[in-house]
């Protein structure tokens, strides 16, 4: 064993405060050690020469490169050893610049701290062995989870590149909450007519299959080679037989509140939820359809004449594979109920953002009208109310939901355009509109259309003789307000969806304390999740309007596109290894895996003649982080790179 | 070169030197100015803040006169009387439809077309500092001053606006030109508290003490001025400044015209030094300006 | 709290009657208070000028017109010339002065502003330019101070700074004609 060490000046950074020739000098009398050099900058190419040529000239056969941390010039040293001949995993950095020269400055002391940590590196590197990477393959389809604005534009992304994506959305019809929208800020254009040919987009894409009215249920594997369960839930109308002429839900006698218009409206039991649904198949409501409750009606398989109807249909469950998954699960809209200053939820004429937003469309309930729901005469004086549930630790959530001062505006412009009497008054504590030609619009909806703003929350609602009595503050002013309103438009926040972390657990991938999906790195992955392979998309990740979701639809587009133009996936081979001879079946890695990188196996044991549960670990997941090594008892399971042998030589060293 | 002269009622009371100063130096250097036969008050602040029609009127008669007698622009020394000029110029030249309603009160068809000039432009932009620098009889070396312009010769921009609104230059220009040094300091364009100075003593004192402070915290020796009101806050008000906030300023107030009178070689005994309050020749003395 | 400010009062004609008469428009306002942070009378007011918008544009009339502020306004152009929403706040502050003049109202108090215009364009009205011993004469006399720069005025006098006799040589009757049509005109104050 030939072992060479190169101790770096990094220009002054180290040199300043520690002895370079003195580390040298001590590390050539190490145990192994054949030759020990310094150089300014061993990073640069001369310095990569020195230590190549060294490797020829010396014959040296382990390296260890005394300078900064790895994470920074590790992968330039193993390239190095490469094309000198000799393993790159055989090389160990001894970081003596942050650990040592940064942050000392007694030059004696520091010099004595970098000979130890040489000391160490070169007593690991002599137990190091030879790895070899390994290569997964990737099967290059993309699954999408979620048919909103932000499903919808990565599936159409990774269609252009012409690889198979396969979107599965919950609902009957893909679209979203976008859908409910009746215009979008700060242009005012019209929700549908920008999302609609999107969405037939999606549904005559060959690349593109959809499953609508279904639900991931179970992912297993890793990048590359995803597998993944999805239920088809019973539609109970032949999505391949029906052409969608309606006579179905004509028909129809049972009529329930609408989701999609907020329950301001009606729809049958057998219903597609709004005129431009995609696919345009109607669903039974199981729950309120009078044969599935009653075994009676049966009035729209009478009418198909196509025979569509199947009331027999089950839910299916299908299994398929994916190379990359992208997460576009959207988010749900805070409910106000536990507002109880604000009515509890109770007050029919305090509403949501969305009932306003399903009231100013054309052909929603009160077509187009902006009315009171308890009576439904027209509002004249409406009052919002911003941060409702967002910035507010003790009933909702501490962060801001980022779109509701700019979808405020939005309404208080559409009140003024659908009545030239109406009054907006909007209750604010920061207007908060960074986007482009945002400011502009909330400054419009102010001086173009009349909207009052009060800075202040609102403390209470009150019904009092048919109004609703708003009181407030203007901050700004000093002064206390009061209005008697018609119309309250609460500006709900945005929360994750209610089974967001079973979504997460079951893709292993992380979520914050408000169950929003977390990023592998706030600035410089924001879409990418700890998981590889898994990408992040729209307000599932944290609130986002509809410029940033779409944005981020396509930033994880082409994340999963890098996949999906390789064949095999380079794979570090740094990861954790069971030894079925130690290992006794006890799980403790398996349950302590972050990345669910360990399954448990049966083998057959020869010498105790019976089978018997074993550790195995999934080398595309492992991250090589080694939590499984630190809880093994029995020593069984090993991270290479850093095994037990490695660690135990450089504790007797010191 | 010749204008139509409008002195305000300030330069013919309060500001006499200025007047005597500025008709020196138009002289001296080829300037011919007429004064407007029959002049009236512009109505100054307290017409704004009681009828508009009136600040209107007031000026606009005024030009009209001028316009009459056929002698240019009209040229006025008063930075106050300057801006209800050039606000009635504004006036009758963009609101069409009131422009009407005031053409009734003079009697007379007005479209604000008899230009407003204060005579700091015509010594610096008509007639130019190259030219000026020629007639120099004797640079006055060693004297150092803040150029105060006050409020109302930068503001607003688009009506009065001769110069940068934040840090007007032409005063510190003018004052290089015939050698003498213009400090540094922030205070060009803050508020003396003008209109204030009989309805609001008190107020003056502080903002003009406020003044007088920074300038001799930046080393000047004295300040000049182009405005009227100015002056006499700053020096009429001086003592008052002192006993008030017990300070011993001792800052002569000149008007612009003054030190240019002086380095064109105009004798000093005819630009009236002896109508200020805070002593102007000692200092003149000291620095050898005057004998 | 100062104020109760019902939704009667947010729609109370104020900003409407402000934006025709002035040309101002008071919405625009986003309450930075850089006019606020410039303005070198904020040390006396009771409101400062950017509530004064605020309170414009929440309707407070009566609260606007009768306050101090309106009468410490230097116009002095700081606000307007810094204004970022380029809203003429020193025009707003003349329009609210002329029409609390037209309105009767006085400020709670201190009403020496208004004495002193009173006095000034009666001297104006009178002699067609400023007679500065009838005005300081008048404007002492009648805000009780009779010895106000007693100090400084007779210097002034020796000095001749202030003449004996009003200028001559003036068409008075012409001027006061003006002030007479002026007065009926009014121009910015068309709204009741």
């Amino acid at each position: 064993m030939k072992i060479g060490v190169f101790v770096c000046h990094c220009g002054t950074n180290i040199s300043h405060t520690v002895d370079v020739e003195e580390v040298a000098k001590a590390a050539a009398k190490l145990p192994n050690v054949h030759f020990a050099t310094t150089y300014k900058y061993m990073c640069s190419s001369p310095g990569q020469a020195l230590i190549a040529d060294s490797i020829k000239e010396k014959g040296l056969d382990r390296i260890v490169v005394s300078a900064c941390s790895p994470s920074l010039h590790e992968k330039t040293f193993r390239k190095c050893l490469e094309e000198a001949g000799i393993n790159p995993y055989l090389v160990e950095m001894a970081n003596i610049r942050e650990h040592c020269s940064w942050v000392h400055s007694d030059r004696a002391q520091a010099t004595k701290k970098a000979i130890e940590l040489v000391k160490l590196s070169v007593a690991k590197v002599s137990r190091s062995k030879p790895l070899s990477k390994s290569f997964i393959p990737i099967e290059k389809r993309v699954l999408v989870i979620g048919g909103g604005i932000s499903g919808i534009q990565a599936a159409l992304d990774v269609s252009f590149a012409k690889f198979p994506v396969v979107m599965v959305e919950k609902e009957p019809s893909i679209g979203g909450k976008m859908a409910k929208f009746d215009k979008t800020f700060p242009t005012l254009d019209c929700a549908a007519c920008i999302l609609t040919p999107k969405m037939v987009g999606v549904a005559q894409n060959k690349y593109v299959t959809m499953h609508t009215f279904s639900e991931v249920v179970e992912v297993s594997g890793h990048v590359g080679d995803f597998t993944v369960k999805i239920k088809k839930k019973a539609r109970s109308v032949d999505l391949k037989k029906c052409t969608g002429c309606g006579a179905c839900y004509a028909k129809c006698p049972v009529k329930v509140t609408s989701e999609f218009d907020e329950g301001l409206g009606k729809r049958k039991a057998i219903y597609v939820p709004f005129p431009q649904a995609v696919p345009n198949v109607p669903v039974i409501d199981r729950n309120a359809c009078l044969w599935f409750t009653k075994k009676t009606c049966g009035l729209c398989k009478k009418v198909c004449a196509i025979g569509a109807i199947d009331y027999d249909q089950e839910d299916e469950i299908i299994e398929e594979k994916f190379g990359a998954i992208i997460v576009a699960t959207g988010f749900k809209q805070f409910d106000h109920s536990v507002y109880g200053e604000y009515g509890y939820g109770k007050f029919k004429d305090v509403v949501t953002g969305m009932h306003f937003e399903r009231m100013a469309n054309s052909s929603g309930p009160t077509g187009g009208k902006i009315v009171r729901p308890s009576d439904g005469k027209e509002a004249l004086d409406v009052v919002f109310i911003q941060c409702v549930g967002s910035r507010d630790e003790q009933k909702g959530v501490p962060y801001c939901s980022r779109v509701c001062c700019m979808y405020t505006a939005k309404h208080a412009t559409l009140l003024r355009e659908h009545n030239k009497n109406a009054q907006a008054y909007v209750f604010y504590i920061d207007v908060r509109a960074a986007g482009k030609n945002y400011e502009e619009f909330v400054k419009k909806a102010q001086d173009e259309y009349g909207a009052v703003y009060l800075r202040g929350r609102v403390s209470r609602v009150f019904e009092k003789g048919g109004k609703l009595i708003v009181r407030g503050a203007d901050t700004l002013s000093g002064s206390q307000i009061e209005i008697k309103a018609d119309l309250v438009v609460l500006a709900n926040g945005l929360i994750a969806q209610d089974d967001a972390t079973t979504i997460a657990q079951m893709l292993h991938i992380q979520y914050d304390k408000n169950r929003l999906f977390t990023e592998a790195h706030p600035k410089l992955a924001p879409v990418e999740t700890i998981t590889s392979g898994i990408f992040l998309t729209g307000a599932c990740q944290s609130p986002k309007d509809i410029p940033d979701t779409v944005a981020t639809a396509s930033a994880a587009s082409v994340k999963a596109l890098g996949l999906m133009v390789h064949d095999k996936l380079e794979k570090d081979p740094l990861v954790a290894r069971t030894n079925n001879d130690l290992c006794s079946g006890c799980k403790a890695c398996y349950l302590a895996c972050p990345y669910s990188a360990i399954e448990m196996v049966e083998i057959e044991d020869r010498k105790l003649k019976r089978k018997r549960m074993v550790s195995r670990v999934i080398e595309g997941v492992c991250a090589g982080c080694g939590n499984c090594t630190a809880v093994c008892r029995m020593g069984a399971i090993d991270v290479e790179g850093f095994t037990n042998r490695q660690i135990m030589r450089q504790i007797e060293a010191l | 070169m010749k204008y139509a002269y409008y002195p305000g009622c300030s330069l013919h009371s309060t500001a006499k030197e200025y007047d005597l100063s500025t008709k020196e130096v138009a002289s001296a250097l080829g300037i011919e100015l007429v004064e407007i036969p029959g002049w009236a008050c512009c109505g100054a602040t307290p017409a704004h803040l009681t009828v508009q029609s009136l600040s209107i009127a007031l000026p606009v008669k005024n030009l009209l006169q001028a316009k009459n007698m056929d002698a240019g622009d009209v040229v006025t020394c008063c930075a106050a009387c300057f801006s209800r000029l050039k606000i009635a110029n504004h006036f009758m030249e963009t609101e069409t439809e009131k422009r009407k309603e005031v053409e009734g009160i003079v009697g007379e068809r007005y479209e604000g077309e008899v230009k407003a000039r204060h005579f700091l432009e015509v010594l610096t932009k008509d007639l130019g500092l190259d030219k000026l620098k020629t007639k120099v009889a004797k640079e006055l070396k060693g004297l150092k001053v803040a150029c105060y312009y006050g409020c109302l010769l930068t503001r607003p921009k688009g009506v009065t606006g001769i110069d940068d609104l934040e840090d007007p230059r032409l005063l510190d220009d003018l004052m290089g030109t015939i050698g003498v040094e213009a400090v540094k300091w922030p205070y060009k364009t803050e508020c003396c508290g003008a209109s204030f100075s009989l309805s609001k003593t008190e107020i003056v004192l502080k903002l003009s003490g406020d003044i007088l402070e920074m300038a001799s915290d930046e080393g000047a020796e004295a300040i000049v001025v182009a405005c009227p009101l100015c002056q006499s806050n700053l020096d009429l008000r001086q003592g008052m400044i002192n006993k008030k906030l017990k300070k011993s300023f001792d800052i002569p107030i000149f008007y612009f015209t003054q030190l240019v009178a002086l380095s064109l070689g105009i004798a000093p005994g005819k630009l009236g030094f002896d109508k200020h309050m805070v002593n102007p020749v000692k200092l003149l003395k000291k620095k050898g300006i005057i004998a | 709290m100062k104020w109760f400010v019902s939704q009667d009062v947010i729609k109370a004609p104020i900003q409407d009657i402000l934006e025709r008469g002035s040309g101002q428009k008071v919405r625009r306002c986003y309450q930075c208070g850089k006019c606020s942070a410039g303005c070198p009378m904020s040390f006396k007011m009771e409101h400062l000028p950017n509530q004064i918008i605020r309170m414009i544009q929440l309707g407070m009339e009566k609260e606007v017109l009768s306050s101090q502020t309106i009468w410490l306004c230097a116009s002095c152009l700081a606000c307007t010339a810094r204004c970022p929403r380029e809203i003429d706040i020193a025009e707003i502050m003349d329009f609210l002065r002329r029409r609390a003049y037209l309105k009767r109202v006085k400020p709670k108090l201190d009403a020496k502003v208004l004495l002193f215009n009173k006095v000034f364009l009666w001297n104006v009205e009178w002699f067609g330019r400023l007679y500065e011993i009838a005005l300081i004469g008048m404007f002492n006399m009648f805000s009780l101070e009779f010895f106000k720069d007693f100090s400084i005025a007779p210097k002034m006098f020796l000095m001749r700074k202030i003449g004996l006799f009003p200028a001559l040589k003036i068409n008075r009757k012409e001027i006061r004609e003006i002030f007479k049509r002026s007065h009926k005109v009014g121009l910015d104050q068309k709204d009741k």
